[in-house]
């Protein structure tokens, strides 16, 4: 119950500063990215915000716990190589996040904030996660087990 | 106001790092839902779910902060959630995932993923205002 509502908390905590840092807004992610027109700088700051409070946390809590306060184990990324999975999946990521102004994250807060905009947006977008999860279901399926066991367990974010 | 909603963002994901021991990163909450370990689905659920509600919360406060803003079709709106949802799953992660915890853990990994997203965004960007006019 406390880890359900916790994750319930996490979220509505980090969706409260994805809208207080005007992530919810497509027009300033796009004046973000407009290097040639008039570019508005001040979404690099979310990023920094965000890092600067994470980054210690992080190293203070994976170096010197035993394990995280409700779970047996910390769930942490173990890839390292840099893989042309993860270039082309980016790229393609960083086409739609410029086409249509909104990531994962604000598009889930946008539809709760009524816009009909990522309403569309966020459909499309979970009918792509759910195809490329369940299409690698399908491949694991058939080998027998998943065709990248530590891909398959472990995923950056 | 830029800063306060990162710093609100870190501390969220710090949170989830200290009681979950889990990233943060939305594509990779969303794509675990899809995938067999079922024990494991409920928290993500709720974090979603947290995200959504924080949304209408706020939007009875600042309704405009959910302003479009931009001229895009249907069809270019349909591509564009397609494309971030299979992009983000291929690529293991996304603005928050890589961007924010990744580079957060020093991650090399992660921080190639983020030059590389933050460039396709920048060219996308470019072309749809440069070159067709802000509308597509």
């Amino acid at each position: 119950m406390k880890v359900k509502l916790g994750a319930f908390l996490g979220g509505a905590v980090f969706g409260l500063g994805l809208a207080i840092a005007g992530m919810t807004q497509p027009a300033k992610i796009v004046g973000f990215f407009d290097f040639f027109g008039s570019w508005d700088p001040s979404l690099a700051f979310v990023m920094l915000g965000a890092t600067a409070v994470y980054a210690p946390v992080y190293r203070w809590a994976v170096r010197t716990w035993q394990r995280p306060i409700w779970a047996p184990a910390f769930s942490l990324p173990t890839l390292e190589d840099i893989d042309a999975k993860l270039i082309v999946g980016s790229a393609v990521f960083g086409v739609g996040w410029g086409l249509g102004g909104y990531c994962p994250g604000p598009a889930f807060t946008s539809v709760g904030g009524g816009s009909t905009e990522a309403l569309t947006f966020g459909a499309a977008m979970l009918v792509g996660v759910g195809a490329y999860q369940l299409f690698m279901r399908i491949r694991e399926g058939r080998s027998g087990g998943p065709v990248d066991p530590q891909a398959a367990a472990m995923i950056d974010g | 106001m830029s800063t306060l909603g990162g710093v609100l963002i870190g501390i969220a994901a710090a949170g989830l790092l200290m009681f979950h021991g889990r990233i943060a990163g939305i594509s990779g909450i969303a794509g675990g839902i899809f995938r067999r370990q079922t024990e494991d689905i409920a928290w993500r659920v709720m974090f979603l779910v947290g995200l959504f509600a924080a949304g209408v919360a706020w939007s009875y406060f600042r309704p405009v902060d959910y302003a479009f803003g931009i001229e895009r079709s249907t069809l270019a709106l349909i591509v564009a959630g397609l494309a971030v949802g299979v992009g983000t799953q291929l690529g293991s992660g996304c603005t928050s995932g890589h961007g924010v915890c990744g580079i957060g853990r020093f991650s090399k990994r992660s921080t190639v993923a983020t030059v590389t997203f933050m460039a396709t965004a920048a060219i996308t960007v470019f072309v749809v205002n440069e070159v067709l006019g802000g509308s597509i």
